[in-house]
């Protein structure tokens, strides 16, 4: 399959200014922070991390709504790092996106028929095509035709999130940046948006990037999951093995913390929880972003930037001390080229009870 | 051993509200009781009436257009009727609240330690240099590194998850023996849950306070209830410990409730498993068994209201209401023990359930 999306050494750095009489720079906050991925048809790609990692930050800047401050985004094979805004408009009908807040990201004084339409108009489509359209993808995410005429406000958290759904897929795009799309809602309303997606998914050959922070949702609905961490990428691996074997720790971390609905497993459950908070993305920690608060953290960890290795199967992951990989996995494992361009040399080295611990 | 005293006994709660669309019963006859030390948990979907439930308590949903029936006694107390001075005396001293956005809920032009300590003095009489060292220590025990300085901050100042760690020194400043925890965790990153999760479970024990947690997060609640109360459109449809809820759950909403929730630790299903259709507008709802419109069980009982009782044999505090025998029940909801979710033929019948209204 074809790449739909190449994204390499992506940077976005915002400015901090300050000073007195004279505006200037004091300092960056770096929100995504040299990160390379790609993305094939019809694909889901899970984007987790916790607040403030940069997963919204890069989800945006894929889409061009922000301006990156470095590397590039290729669509089908086409640079849109730099494209001006009359180039853009071929590439935004096949890149959509649906917010998190289904009730901020709708016009309350617009119809539903308008703010589902309204993509259509943009670009240029006749307004008897566009209302049978309109009808049709109302249809498509589970509304009746005659929601048409009615205002955001008439509907509740899960159906507002199906019109967004709707205005997503009104120009038939190529991939759907999702974030957050169910966060906000109930469990058993998150269950039929999810169910609704994958539908969408197989019917109409969607790719999809899913930014979420719940690794649970995530795990449904991905094929590959890149896990986040102060904007970069700590981990990226095939969804089932992310959750089987998480070679990062922080990517353990994460999945250690979600308590298991089911009483008998959770009290039998060793619970570690991950100490301290993310530190300040204006002046990230030297080394590995992540060794702050990583009970394996060594010398090389505070000092050199670990590049992202190739391990078997697909998965990647920057950690000096990876763990649930066996000793000969860590020697034929390769640096890959989405490793950061300021990422060291050093080759990944077992600890030595974790050596044991691969072999009981 | 006899049975303890309960804390707090809350019969036949009723909140209403008039609106524009009519009257809203946002709660319809609640009952419950709070032991000493234990952790009650109300878990239930947005709008369910969980919140309101627990502000009742602390008079904090009196308006012009809220109407009140049952009662609630708080010992010898009846919280509905007491008047404004007595809920100030109980308020913070005996029953603590934290609220889940810590954001809106602190005051934002006032140092943390002035909050905290303000609200120790409104109760004690205790001046401001110990009111203040008695602040250093409330926020080094919920785990605020730097505490002598950061007592100096001002909210924007702090992560959220420091922010919740504040209210959670607030609520105990004054060793309450009932706390009421809305969603304490829920605006929080998971790792930072897990942290806060933690200490809070410890405080307690230390304390020996009662909680109720109202939260939609059945994980949280494994991680620290006693006892559940599912809430449905104002009522609880089903009420248990926390063992009986998750491995012989008798509601249908309970068993779609558990159903729907992504688990980690089993295999991927191919669909995740819904309760079709929406909840109902507690402006207009339907006769009998609120789930009903929702329900794949239902039958010609249904039009009547279940009343909330025992229907297990041996488990006298497992209470419910559907009107479905306990075997009959076994044999629906095709739960194994421990296996949560339903393999019904749930697919998302969208069209069903009042779309819109």
């Amino acid at each position: 399959m074809s790449s739909l999306l190449e994204v390499e050494h992506l940077t976005m750095h915002f400015p901090v200014r300050g000073g007195t009489l004279i505006d200037r720079e004091v300092a960056k906050v770096h929100a995504v922070d040299d990160v390379t991925f790609s993305l094939v048809e019809g694909e889901t790609l899970g984007l987790v991390g916790e607040s403030g990692c940069g997963k919204t930050t890069l989800s945006r800047t894929l889409l061009r709504l922000l301006k990156p401050t470095g590397g590039t985004i290729r669509f089908r094979g086409t640079d849109v790092t730099r494209a001006k805004e009359r180039a853009l408009a071929p590439m935004r009908r096949e890149m959509q996106m649906v917010f998190q807040d289904p009730y901020a990201s709708l016009n309350p004084r617009k119809r539903v028929g308008q703010i589902v339409g309204m993509p259509l108009r943009l670009h240029g489509i006749k307004r008897e095509a566009r209302e049978d359209r309109v009808a049709e993808l109302l249809q498509r995410v589970g509304l009746a035709p005659e929601h048409v005429n009615r205002f955001p406000h008439e509907f509740s958290g899960g159906q507002r999130q199906r019109i967004g759904v709707a205005r997503a897929l009104a120009l038939d795009p190529r991939l759907i940046v999702l974030d957050e799309p169910v966060s906000a809602l109930d469990v058993s309303i998150q269950a039929q948006i999810v169910n609704l997606l994958e539908d969408l998914q197989e019917a109409m050959e969607l790719a999809y990037l899913f930014v979420a922070h719940d690794l649970s949702v995530v795990r449904h609905v991905s094929d590959r999951i890149a896990v986040m961490y102060l904007g970069k990428i700590m981990e990226l691996s095939p969804a089932e093995e992310l959750y089987s074997k998480p070679i990062h720790p922080y990517a353990e971390a994460l999945l250690g913390a979600i308590p298991i609905p089911d009483p008998k497993e959770n009290r039998a459950r060793e619970r570690v929880v991950l100490p301290g908070e993310p530190p300040n993305p204006m002046n990230p920690p030297s080394g590995c972003v992540f060794h702050p608060r990583c009970e394996y953290a060594t010398d090389v960890c505070t000092t050199v930037e670990p590049p992202l290795m190739e391990y078997p199967g697909g998965h990647l992951a920057a950690c000096h001390h990876p763990l649930n990989v066996l000793p000969r996995e860590v020697a034929m494992a390769k640096r890959s080229p989405a490793s950061p361009l300021s990422a060291g040399d050093d080759k990944p080295s077992l600890l030595p009870e974790r050596v044991a611990g691969a072999g009981a | 051993m006899s049975a303890p005293e309960p804390i707090l006994r809350v019969s036949d709660l009723e909140v209403s509200f008039a609106t524009d669309e009519g009257l809203v019963r946002a709660v319809d006859g609640v009952s419950f009781e709070l032991l000493p030390g234990e952790v009650l948990a109300v878990v239930g979907e947005s709008g369910c009436g969980k919140s309101v439930t627990a502000m009742t308590l602390l008079g904090l949903t009196r308006s012009a257009n809220a109407r009140f029936a049952g009662a609630a006694y708080y010992g010898d107390t009846e919280l509905l009727g007491a008047s404004e001075a007595e809920l100030q005396q109980i308020r913070g001293a005996e029953i603590a609240m934290i609220f889940q956005d810590s954001a809106s809920s602190l005051n934002p032009v006032q140092r943390i330690g002035k909050q905290v300590a303000e609200q120790i003095q409104a109760h004690e009489k205790v001046s401001d240099a110990q009111a203040r060292e008695r602040t250093i220590e409330l926020l080094e025990r919920v785990g605020i590194p730097n505490a002598r300085r950061r007592v100096d901050a001002y909210p924007f100042e702090l992560s959220g998850g420091m922010r919740q760690r504040v209210m959670i020194a607030l609520a105990l400043s004054c060793d309450p023996k009932v706390l009421i925890a809305d969603e304490p965790t829920t605006a929080l990153d998971v790792t930072i849950q897990a942290q806060i999760l933690e200490r809070f479970r410890e405080l307690v024990r230390q304390l020996g306070a009662s909680v109720i947690l109202v939260t939609h997060d059945l994980g949280v609640v494994t991680d620290i209830a006693d006892r559940i109360a599912v809430m449905y459109a104002g009522r609880i449809v089903e009420r248990g410990s926390l063992d009986e809820i998750f491995y012989d759950p008798q509601h249908p909403y309970t068993w779609g409730l558990l159903g729907s929730i992504p688990r980690l630790d089993r295999p991927r299903p191919q669909r995740l498993p819904t309760i079709p259709g929406l909840p109902p507008s507690l402006a207009q709802r339907p006769d009998g068994c609120h789930l009903r419109p929702r329900c794949p069980h239902e039958f010609d009982r249904c039009v009547k209201t279940p009343p909330l009782q025992s229907r297990v044999p041996g488990a006298a505090e497992h209470l419910d209401r559907c009107w479905l025998s306990c075997e009959q029940k076994r044999e629906l909801r095709e739960i194994e023990p421990g296996v949560i979710g339903l393999r019904h033929k749930h697919e998302v019948e969208l069209t069903k359930g009042g779309a819109g209204g």
